[in-house]
């Protein structure tokens, strides 16, 4: 009976450091939700590719991806807001910015009865989140959607409950379109909203917006998509209204591809052109540029360069626009950064 | 019979019907619990949950063999930090202490044993994932130890006093030292108690999710060795419960499934051990 | 035995030290002190730690953090309010459901049912104890938030309404559907506790009771209970001490709102939840830090109420004269 239980408690000990796979090389990263199903499907097509390495990253949020990446606590991280120079100065060694995809925050919605697209002006949608619009048959909705048969019912109100960089891109997209926003509530990965309910991260939102009649939340296009979510489109500067897809959000993107600063922080929410889309954004991996470990800088180089070429044919499948080929460029150029 | 001796008595019958309705609510709930999972988790659980390794975003199938694997690592380590500590203080306090220092030292457990786990999280955050600069299965496995020593204490402590003092007396009539009759006629006649009080134990912090969420994190692969981050059956829950895909709702049921049905089947056992007295023999 | 002469080399202390230890009984004693020792070494280190790595907030918002309602990562502004209001709210209507409820299965058990349906029962529900808390979250929200959000507060908005208890905007999430769950959780404990505590009443008030002509229910509710009064006052504390640390269930039904409200549908935010769902991405220091605090402030809030119901339950089993 003894031997027996030492036998099987030799074997639980030791099963898990067989099933490990101990040659394999476990790099991780954390932060944008935002991104999440394009990075798991990036991941699991490089894993497939290069069997012994692993690249784990968890959807924590843009805001959990800078801290910990701050924090040395992850190899890498990812925003869809780009650091402060504030942030950037915490960092004992510097961190780099690296685009990977562009994406798009919608307007999704649950409207009971209401099954087409909505046209949302930016007054509405600030008027929305402001608290200032409460119910679906408000004139500054209704305006811009005659036809639609929309109910008096009170508008619930979703945002994210964690720090993120979707909620930076809307509320960058607000603050530029609405002034009340910019100095009531501001931009930043965590605001303090007016109104609503939190949910944790994209997946969070789009939860919640699925289970609640008559609400409204922001989230990454392809949580629309997945989720058989209907989102609406939303007037550009030019005043026409573009729904989020990749020809708009490439669109969006023309004018700063051009113009892109050397640390690829920018910002194309509410961009020129008729046809772009005006909640658009790049989106981040947040790469130290001095990595001791040099399996790990080797394996993250490795995977940025197949990010930048056959990486990026994922994307459309996926409803994110690839990155402009200047951009690319002038990426594959700055990977000489990373030591 | 006069009014209030009529009131007297429906209020009687009343009341005693309120509190038999609630009990049956209370058990009801209990069922309802039981049943709800088994349902939804039963229809979602296939070989593929056991073996699989979870599926990138938005794609179907897949499942938490590393979850699983995770979660019996993490509780390894945590038996292996609380069951020592757990065991060898309750011994010190049972039959070694003095009154003060008896005194603290309960005091201390009950303290650590009243702390949110969210906050022992906390502890082992800055302990060990900050100095160690990463997340890890150690750093979770160790919030979930310390979580075990105070039930593991006050257990141990409590079967060793039970133990009846003829026992010792006779032991030490023969001859043998203090530690001696502690070793070979004490520890083994409170043996079942202690074991229980150890499954009690795991069956709780095997549930735990808030301490592994900053420490052992998780992990979409299998996690090597021991200082990496890892997934684990309740993080996976509260992952999957709380988004929007169909498909993780289903694989959430089939987790919670499975971690309830391990859960009841530790205290079952304990408690088997406990009242009819398996017979183990003696180390 | 052995040890003496493998300390010979040392030193004279030392060599003192080591003769103490001859003999086994001593060695024994120095090894399970040590152990013991380790917890109160783990528990200092724990306030050591919660002290150390709140020290920015604390010293940035001194006291003021207790009441101030914002809580405001981009401008820097923290305050605890919000969540020791929407703490306090579930938990209170928690107990205000689990109190009736448990006492009166308690009450059932120990005092009508026959023993073995008794036994039975009360075995059931201590499983019920030990059902991991993110299960609740996970039935809750599928069942719990639906529930309330298409039926019973809508109910309760029709008639109630004119309470600023029930008025506003019925999102399923919120206070309520947190307090409701909660008190699923902590009925067990409740139930357990009194359970054990009324039956160690002496069988003679009872019997005093009913031979000066009371009902069963009056001899209950009003002689039995009573003695057994401070046990019940301790599981009522130890159930709410569970109820103030609860994360994962809160956090998945309560709407993450850091706001006070007055209507139970109102969404909100607990201590816990708030450190869960916002720790590992705390930009700044003295955002970790403001988290942190938080946490220092649920130890101390959980620490007091153990304590008092330790002390409580030790008082009823003194006089209840039932064993320790």
């Amino acid at each position: 009976m003894r031997k027996l239980l030492s036998v099987l408690l030799a074997g639980v000990l030791l099963f898990p450091l067989g099933v490990a796979g101990a040659d394999a090389l476990l790099v991780n990263g954390a932060g944008a939700s935002f991104p999440y199903p394009i990075y798991s499907k990036w991941f699991d097509e490089y894993h497939k590719k290069f069997p012994d390495i692993q690249i784990n990253y968890q959807s924590i949020g843009s805001g959990g991806g800078i801290r910990q990446v701050l924090a040395g606590t992850v190899d890498f991280g990812a925003t869809d807001g780009p650091m402060t120079d504030g942030q950037l100065g915490q960092a004992k060694t510097k961190i780099l910015h690296f685009p990977t995809v562009l994406g798009a925050d919608v307007p999704t919605y649950n409207i009971p009865g209401v099954t087409g697209e909505l046209n949302f002006t930016p007054e509405a949608l600030a008027g929305i989140f402001l608290g200032k619009v409460t119910k679906w048959n408000d004139p500054a909705i209704a305006g811009a959607n005659r036809g639609v048969n929309l109910p008096a019912a009170d508008i619930v109100v979703i945002h994210r409950s964690d720090g993120s960089g979707t909620t930076y891109i809307w509320a960058d997209y607000l603050s530029k379109v609405s002034e009340e926003w910019k100095t009531r509530v501001g931009k930043g990965m965590s605001v303090n909203w007016p109104v609503g309910l939190g949910g944790k991260g994209n997946e969070g939102v789009s939860g919640l917006v699925k289970q609640t009649p008559n609400s409204i939340g922001y989230v990454e296009l392809i949580y629309a998509v997945q989720n058989n979510l209907p989102y609406g489109r939303v007037r550009n500067s030019s005043g026409s209204f573009v729904k989020a897809d990749l020809a708009s959000v490439t669109a969006a993107a023309a004018g700063a591809a051009k113009s892109m600063p050397d640390d690829f922080r920018v910002s194309i929410t509410d961009p020129p052109g008729k046809n772009a889309y005006a909640i658009a954004s790049f989106t981040w991996l947040l790469i130290p540029s001095e990595i001791q470990d040099a399996k790990k800088r080797e394996v993250l180089v490795g995977f940025l360069r197949w990010m930048l070429t056959e990486g990026q044919k994922h994307a459309a499948p996926l409803a994110y626009a690839p990155l402009p080929k200047e951009v690319v460029d002038k990426e594959m150029k700055a990977l000489a950064q990373i030591r | 019979m006069s009014f209030r001796r009529r009131w007297r008595k429906s209020v009687n019958a009343v009341m005693l019907s309120v509190t038999g309705i609630s009990a049956l609510v209370a058990v009801s709930v209990l069922f309802f619990i039981l049943g709800y999972l088994v349902w939804h988790g039963a229809r979602a659980l296939n070989w593929d949950f056991f073996t699989k390794l979870p599926k990138p975003v938005g794609e179907t199938g897949g499942g938490m063999a590393n979850a699983i694997v995770g979660s019996a690592k993490l509780l390894l380590l945590a038996s292996l930090v609380g069951v020592p500590v757990g065991l060898l203080g309750g011994v010190y306090l049972a039959e070694f202490s003095g009154r003060t220092v008896s005194f603290a030292v309960r005091y201390a457990t009950d303290l650590l044993n009243g702390v949110p786990s969210i906050v022992i999280g906390i502890f082992a955050y800055t302990m060990i994932v900050l100095r160690t600069k990463h997340f890890s299965t150690i750093a979770g496995g160790l919030a979930l130890g310390v979580m075990m020593i105070p039930i593991a204490v006050r257990s141990t402590e409590e079967f060793l006093r039970g133990v009846p003092r003829e026992l010792r007396e006779g032991a030490m009539a023969l001859g043998a030292s203090k530690w001696k009759t502690i070793a070979t006629v004490v520890a083994p006649a409170a043996y079942r108690g202690i074991l229980t009080a150890v499954l009690l134990a795991l069956a709780r912090v095997a549930g735990e999710t808030a301490p592994l969420l900053f420490t052992a994190f998780s992990n979409r692969f299998w996690s090597p060795g021991w200082n990496q981050p890892t997934a684990s059956l309740p993080v996976m829950i509260f992952t999957y419960a709380i988004a929007p895909y169909e498909d993780w709702h289903q694989q959430a049921w089939a987790a919670g499934l499975v971690l309830l049905g391990l859960v009841l089947a530790t205290n079952l056992i304990a408690r088997a051990v406990l009242s009819r007295g398996v017979s183990m023999q003696r180390f | 035995m052995a040890m003496e002469r493998a300390g010979s080399g040392w030193g004279p202390r030392a060599r003192a030290l080591v003769r103490r230890l001859r003999s086994g009984d001593e060695i024994a004693h120095l090894v399970t002190f040590l152990f013991a020792g380790s917890i109160l070494l783990i528990v200092g280190l724990l306030l050591n730690q919660l002290w150390v790595n709140s020290a920015l907030a604390r010293h940035k918002f001194g006291w003021s953090f207790f009441f101030t309602r914002v809580w405001d990562p981009v401008f820097e502004q923290f305050g605890a309010l919000p969540f020791i209001f929407g703490t306090l709210v579930t938990s209170a209507l928690a107990l205000l459901i689990a109190i009736p409820l448990g006492l009166g299965a308690a009450i059932f058990l120990a005092e009508l049912a026959p023993p073995r349906i008794s036994d039975t029962l009360a075995f059931l529900l201590d499983l019920l104890a030990a059902v991991p808390s993110v299960i609740y979250g996970l039935i809750g929200i599928f069942t719990v938030v639906p529930l309330l959000r298409e039926y019973v507060e809508p109910f309760l908005k029709a008639t109630l309404g004119f309470l600023p208890l029930f008025q506003g905007p019925v999102y399923g999430v919120g206070f309520l559907a947190a307090g409701v769950v909660l008190a699923v959780m902590i009925v067990p404990f409740i139930i357990s506790v009194s359970r054990e505590v009324l039956l160690a009443v002496p069988r003679e008030q009872r019997e005093a009771a009913l031979a000066l002509g009371a009902t069963r229910w009056e001899a209950t509710w009003k002689v039995v209970v009573p003695y057994a009064r401070a046990g019940i006052f301790g599981s009522i504390f130890l159930a709410l001490a569970r109820a103030l640390g609860e994360t994962m269930t809160v956090t998945m039904v309560i709407g993450n709102v850091p706001q006070i409200a007055a209507s139970l549908f109102a969404p909100g935010y607990s201590i816990a939840a708030v450190i869960a769902n916002e720790f590992t991405e705390a930009t700044g220091d003295l955002y970790l830090h403001a988290l942190v605090e938080l946490g220092l402030v649920l130890f101390l809030l959980t620490f007091i109420l153990n304590g008092l119901a330790r002390l409580l339950i030790l008082l009823t089993a003194r006089r209840g004269g039932a064993h320790a």
